[in-house]
């Protein structure tokens, strides 16, 4: 028999929000954590626009051999991971008796790679690099480094899977818990935000160019948007075994109840409305729910114009006439990227817990594909009992998660 | 370089940048055993010695390196007569 999954703890270091408290707020009253960076423009990037994210100081919270193998997303995961281990009600002694184990979303460590590439270019010689560019630069910077500061003894290892690594690490921790190979998994999503790991990004004319008013910049579903705005942060989720959860009387936010996945096999960047129906049809068939039971859904949305075609022509072909309410809040926090698909679960469960849609914001004028959806423009007060999470990524990675409240529906 | 200004440059990395507390500083405490200097920091100390003096550690010169005292006397030997 297959063993129910459960959300008990989470934590978000974003452009919205350094804690869960600040988040909820932002996203209640539509704030946005987009700005300029200046610096950008002496890099030659085509646009400015980012998440602003404000580097933690974490002097005195870890000693230095943790703290100097952190990158910049992983000193963001690691706060967001103090903060849902907390509200988990897991402590240290917790994690010393028990195995816990790690899948965490990273696609790149941009900064740690470049800097270290800059220092042997200019010194000749590799010794000059110091001990810690190796654990910084390798895509696993953040399950290696997290799992030796909370001494994670399970599953650890880094999904990489473009803008969908986060969603596919709540994936993959869902099916380990389901199939009785963990009780716990720690599961998230990472994104470095400094400029060097943009620039390639910024190559494609992916960003909006809307400069002079940075929080209308990123605008899904808009007839008038112009592209996505980079940024990053990190987000934590606790997913534990249903039962173990209880014999804990840990905090159950809500249940993960379907996970579903697809790939394209198609273009390196244009997204498919089919494959994103695929991995929308799988979750709710692993759910065993239907396109009624879906409350609320929280859009991909990059506000690109041909991603969010794509994926209104999905949400449309599988929900139609329900007119279910849509939101991207990347409207507000800009795309997060690796991070995404974990950070908008928790959006979403905020949502969930305090009955609200999100808006999404500078959504004025519908084009013909988001017409037919139904767009929350404005905060809406909704109870919410199950949502929907897509998340797409590069070389057509779909993925799509299903949570609900636990014991509804 | 005058060997008391290597002794102050030496003692103030292991403690600012290697976060050695301050009271275990001592010209007889060795490296490993009761400085708790291990392999990775060791990696650091050579940027840092190059760094601040200039000159580029060899490993195979610090194999009789074992105490602080022989670490500033292998440092005075290389830059004592600039």
């Amino acid at each position: 028999m297959k063993r129910r999954v459960v959300i008990t703890g989470t934590g978000i270091y974003s452009c919205i929000g350094k804690n869960l408290d600040e988040v909820r707020e932002s996203l209640y009253e539509g704030k946005s954590g987009i700005g300029v960076d200046a610096e950008r423009k002496n890099y030659g990037f085509r646009s400015l626009l980012t998440g602003i994210v404000e580097r933690p100081s974490l002097k005195g919270m870890l000693d230095r051999r943790a703290r100097i193998s952190l990158s910049e997303q992983g000193e963001y995961a690691y706060v967001a991971t103090l903060e849902a281990l907390k509200n988990a009600q897991i402590d240290p002694d917790y994690l010393d008796k028990n195995e816990t184990g790690i899948f965490y979303g990273n696609d790149s460590s941009a900064k740690a790679v470049i800097e270290a590439n800059d220092t042997v270019a200019a010194k000749k010689d590799t010794m000059l690099l110091g001990s810690e560019a190796i654990f910084r630069s390798m895509n696993s910077t953040v399950t290696m480094n997290l799992s030796t500061i909370f001494k994670l003894r399970g599953v650890n290892m880094t999904i990489s899977a473009a803008c969908a690594s986060g969603s596919h690490a709540i994936g993959l921790g869902y099916i380990f818990i389901r199939d009785g190979l963990q009780d716990i998994v720690l599961c998230g999503g990472a994104q470095e935000t400094n400029a060097y790991s943009m620039g390639s990004f910024d190559a494609l004319s992916a960003f909006s160019v809307r400069m002079d008013e940075p929080e209308k910049a990123s605008r899904p579903f808009d007839a008038s948007r112009d592209g996505l705005v980079p940024s990053g942060g990190a987000a934590s989720l606790i997913l534990e075994e249903y039962e173990h959860a209880v014999q804990r009387g840990a905090p159950i936010l809500a249940e993960v109840a379907g996970y579903g996945f697809s790939s394209n096999g198609a273009n390196l960047s244009q997204p498919s409305d089919a494959g994103s129906v695929i991995a929308i049809m799988r979750a709710l068939n692993d759910a065993g729910l239907t396109v009624k039971d879906i409350d609320y859904i929280n859009a991909h949305a990059t506000s690109t114009p041909q991603g969010d075609a794509f994926e209104a022509i999905a949400i449309d072909r599988v929900f139609g006439s329900c007119r279910t309410p849509v939101s991207s809040t990347k409207s507000m926090t800009g795309h997060e990227c690796w991070m995404a698909g974990a950070s908008e679960i928790i959006y979403s469960l905020i949502m969930m817990q305090h009955s609200f849609v999100a808006p999404n914001k500078n959504f004025e004028q519908p084009d013909e594909y988001s017409a037919k959806l139904n767009i929350v423009s404005q905060r809406l007060d909704k109870k919410i009992d199950v949502f929907l999470s897509n998340s797409f990524g590069f070389g057509g990675t779909n993925n799509a998660l299903v949570i609900k409240k636990i014991n509804n529906k | 370089m005058k060997r008391e200004e290597i002794i102050k440059i030496v003692n103030e990395f292991l403690i600012e940048e290697l976060e050695i507390e301050a009271e275990k500083i001592a010209s007889e405490a060795r490296l490993k055993n009761d400085l708790g200097i291990d392999s990775l920091d060791f990696v650091d100390i050579v940027v840092i010695v190059e760094r601040n003096f200039k000159f580029k550690i060899n490993p195979e010169e610090m194999v009789n390196v074992s105490t602080l005292n022989d670490f500033y006397d292998y440092i005075e030997s290389k830059v004592g007569d600039r």
